[in-house]
This record gives C-alpha cells, structure tokens and sequence, in this order.
C-alpha cells in the first residue's frame, strides 16, 4: 500500500514535471527569443583559453578593465611627458628624441617605441570590440525599452555617457595624429619639432577648443571607467572601497587639468615663440 | 489618522504577449494612505470589475516583500521611490494627493510581458537550474553546528540569499543585466563550506546561462539602488573573481581548489 501511494506520487511528479518542461520550452520558442533552457550547451568548437574566455562578457569586460588600465598608463605618460612643454622648446624636442631612442643599444632606434606602439593599438583594439559587442549584447537584452520616463538613482551623467565620450574622443584621436604625428592639418608643421608643431597648431582657437572639449569627454570617460575596472577585475574589498571612487576622480581630474592646461598655456602665451 | 488621497494612474496595457501594448489613464479617487500599492491596485481593479471591465493583471502573492512575485515599474524606479522596498511594502503614503503614477512592467527582452503588468521571469529559474544547488549527504540529518562558519561569512552568504529573485535588478539596469542576482545566487552557496564541491562549476554554469539571456553589467550600480533586499553589488565583483579563477586555472576540470 505503501509502496503504491509513494510509485503514484512519482509518476504524477514525473508528470507534472514533463509538463512544465514542455510548457517552459514552448515558452522559449514563442517569447523568449534570445536563448533557451539548453542554450548553455553550445555545441561550438572548443577555442583556446584567452578565446573561450573572451567569448564571455564577464571576460570582455575583464579586457575592458585590463585594456583601459593599459590605455590610463599612457594617458598618464602623455600628459607628464608633455608637461615638459613649460621648461621650453629644448626639453620637449629632447624628450621625443629620447623616446625614439628608448633602449636604443639593445634594440635599434625606434624599435621599442613601436613596441609600445603596437601594444597600445592592441589595447585600443580590443577595447574598442569589447565594448561595440558588449553595447550589441546590451541592445539586444531589452529590444523594447521604458515607455515611460526612467528615474536614474545611481547611474550618473559618466556611466551613462561611455559610449559617447568613448567615440568622441577616439575620432578626436584620429585628428590628434594627423595634427601632430603625421600630416600637420594646415599650420605649419616639421616632423621631430614637438614645440613649434603644438605651439603653431595650438594657436588656433578653434583647435584649442577641439583639445579642451575632446580632453573633458576623456575626463568623463575616466571618471567611470577608472571606478568600474574595480568592479569588473573583482577588486573588491571593504578595506579600500569607499577608495575607488576617490581614485577615478582624481585620475580623470588630474588628466583633465594637465591636458587642458596645454591649449590654454599656448593661447595665453605662457608657452609658446 | 488616515488621509484620501485622489490619484490618477498611467498604467501599461497590454493584451497579451505579441499585442501591442499602451498607456490608459485610470482614475483613482479616494485611495486610503494605508494601503500598499498593491491593495490600491485591488481597490482599482474592484472598481474596474463592478463598471464591466477587465482588471490590471499584475504579479502578486505574500504581499510581505518574501516571495519576489511583485514586480512594477512605479515612476521609473523599480519597487517605486522607498528604497529597500518591494511594491507589496510600499505604502500610499509616500504618494501626495492628486499625483499621477506610471506604472509599467519590468521591461527586458528575457522578461517577455504575459498581460499588461504581468511578465514571464522563468529565465531566472534556468539561472537557478544551472548551478544553483549544492551536493548534500544522504541519511540523518547532521548536527546544525556540526560545520564551523565564521560569523562575518555566515552574514555575508546571508546578506545574499536575502535575494527574492523579483527581477527589480534586471528592470533597473540601463543594460537589462541580470549579474546582481546571479551574483546572489553564486555568493550565497560559493561562500559557505557546504558550496564548496561545486563552487567553480556553479559560477561558470550560472554566468554562462545569465549571458544566454541577459545583457552585460557596467557597473552603473543601478541594481543595488533598486533591489528590495538592498544586496550589494561587492557580490558582483566576488562572481566576478570567482569566474576568472574557475576560467583561468581550469578550475573545473582540474578539481583543484
């Protein structure tokens, strides 16, 4: 009897199971269109490690966070090395020459710095895939948005603006090389006089104005993204918390000053022929 | 003392799940600032039915902020303006008189809309089919004490099964992400001894099956706002740790810890 009241309760559990099994898999096909019960076993080819774990967005974003603090060393270089711009001409022209000439009797003359170069490109690379199909993810996770008015309380201004501070400055970023690097874009410009070509360029009011903007949506930019590479790397712990926040906005503030300080100095005469 | 308040509601409807949906204004006089929202929501629905037509249909069922059944979009914070609220605990207090409340679903491609209110969050239970178990022994209940926990790890996996698995996370986020509540549920077993069989496989399965579904977290702290179990997003960034570790060292297959 025993047995009997206990094989009945299986097979109606069994049922009752099987029936919402079908029901949640109709479920799937009709509404939920982007994944299903068994979409976690993808029968794709096994890739190596980095790959695999790339093909994660928890690991995009660990490249985002890894890329970004490679990307915030040389924001970081930049602006310091370009603060040789007020001990005068001799200085910075030596200071690019002294770049060109890193390691130089190891390695032959400009060797490293492309080097540092084609990490840097990387970085920018990866960086930017990893947030173009991050953003594609995140469109796709709600097709059909708030009808109504949104109430942020902790998204901010900068969380909410990445994608648009990321794109302006990497098109500013396009120009800056043309302006400096490898055309000049309409006043005079020699290739190796640092001084003279940022000075000439600088000049310009217009291009003044183009640096100062570009270098406050990077500050922007920061302010998230140097807070948010915490979360992302899993660097989390009460002891320096309340920290990171205090850390994005002194890094983006410090770049924002320094950068920004170079156009006005230029337009203000500080520096300059 | 109890105050009336008078109070118009914008509320999304919507026929079904491939119907188009739509705000209707509905009046709502005389409303007891007691009430919680939901109890207003009875109050209207009543109404409706006694002029012949169709009620709101929305989520509901301990009405005592356990269950995670309710749901709303309440003036575009999820659970409305009370922080650590779930909509069945929010009072009609918080309201003033003659205000105008939008109400509309949780909106995320995962999260398809049932009937007006009402949406389907059985993606949460795939999340939860995946990893969210743990290996226990068969035969006679141990001891309750017989597996020493530290007080601070005791609390912390505590604060993350405080989870109710409502959705307010994913409905807050600008992204649609559903990373706080995996966090949760990976932190709530990952923590404690009795997680650690499956630690690694739990969060690789749980993440992995989150993706499916879901959109990726940028951190805007947006779900930690909104939750009604006021969980932390540090949960995040411990799944965030855990993955690696189980991604990078090959911790699942490897079974070293």
């Amino acid at each position: 009897m025993r047995g009997q009241i206990k094989r009945t309760a299986d097979t109606d559990r069994f049922s009752r199971w099987k029936r919402t099994g079908v029901t949640s898999a109709a479920m799937a096909t009709t509404t939920v269109a982007r994944g299903s019960a068994d979409a976690g076993s993808k029968a794709k080819r096994k890739a190596p490690f980095p790959v695999e774990f790339y093909r994660s967005a928890l690991g995009k974003k660990y490249v985002m966070a890894l890329t970004g603090i490679m990307l915030m060393g040389f924001v970081f270089a930049h602006m310091v090395g370009n603060l040789k711009m007020y001990l005068g001409a001799e200085d910075i022209n030596h200071y690019g020459e002294f770049l060109r000439e890193l390691l130089v009797p190891i390695l032959p003359r400009t060797v490293f710095l492309w080097l540092l170069r084609g990490g840097l490109i990387t970085a920018f690379a990866l960086h930017i895939h990893a947030a173009y199909s991050l953003t594609r993810m995140n469109h796709a996770a709600r097709t059909v948005g708030y009808q109504a008015k949104r109430d942020y309380i902790a998204a901010n201004f900068a969380s909410r603006t990445m994608r648009w501070t990321g794109v302006i400055f990497a098109l500013f970023l396009v120009w800056h090389l043309f302006d400096l690097s490898w055309t000049g874009t309409g006043a005079t410009w020699v290739r190796g006089q640092a001084y003279q070509n940022i000075d000439n360029s600088l000049s310009r009011v217009p291009v003044a104005l183009l640096y100062i903007v570009a270098n406050l949506a990077l500050g922007i930019h920061l302010f998230h993204g140097a807070w948010s590479l915490f979360q992302s790397m899993g660097w989390n712990n009460p002891r320096f918390n309340p920290m990171r926040r205090n850390f994005a906005a002194g890094f983006a503030g410090l770049i924002v000053l320094g950068n920004v300080s170079f156009p006005i100095a230029v337009l203000a005469g500080i520096v300059g022929n | 003392m109890s105050t009336e308040l008078n109070l118009t509601l914008k509320i999304w409807r919507q026929a079904g799940p491939d119907a188009p949906g739509a705000f209707d204004t509905i009046a709502a006089p005389g409303i007891n600032d007691e009430m919680s929202f939901l109890e207003m929501l009875d109050v209207v629905n009543e109404r409706l039915i006694n002029d012949g037509k169709e009620a709101v249909v929305f989520d509901h069922d301990c009405r005592e902020g356990i269950c995670g059944t309710c749901s709303l979009m309440i003036d575009g914070q999820a659970h409305g303006p009370q922080k650590g609220t779930a909509t069945c605990q929010l009072h009609m207090r918080k309201f003033a008189d003659g205000q105008e409340i939008t109400i509309e679903p949780w909106r995320a491609t995962a999260f398809p809309v049932v009937k007006d209110l009402m949406v389907d969050r059985s993606a949460f239970d795939r999340i939860i089919e995946s990893g969210g178990y743990i290996t226990a022994e068969t035969g006679g209940a141990s001891d309750a004490n017989l597996t020493p926990i530290p007080k601070p790890v005791a609390d912390a996996a505590m604060d993350a099964a405080a989870c109710i698995g409502c959705g307010a996370c994913v409905a807050a986020c600008p992204n649609s992400a559903a990373n706080l509540f995996t966090a949760a549920k990976v932190s709530h077993l990952n923590l404690l001894p009795q997680g650690q069989a499956e630690r690694y496989s739990r969060v690789e399965a749980m993440v992995d099956t989150m993706e499916d579904f879901f959109g990726s977290c940028t951190n805007h702290g947006e779900c930690q706002e909104a939750c009604p179990k006021e969980i932390s997003i540090d949960f995040i960034a411990m799944m965030n740790k855990d993955y690696l570790k189980s991604k990078f060292k090959n911790r699942k297959t490897l079974s070293r810890n």
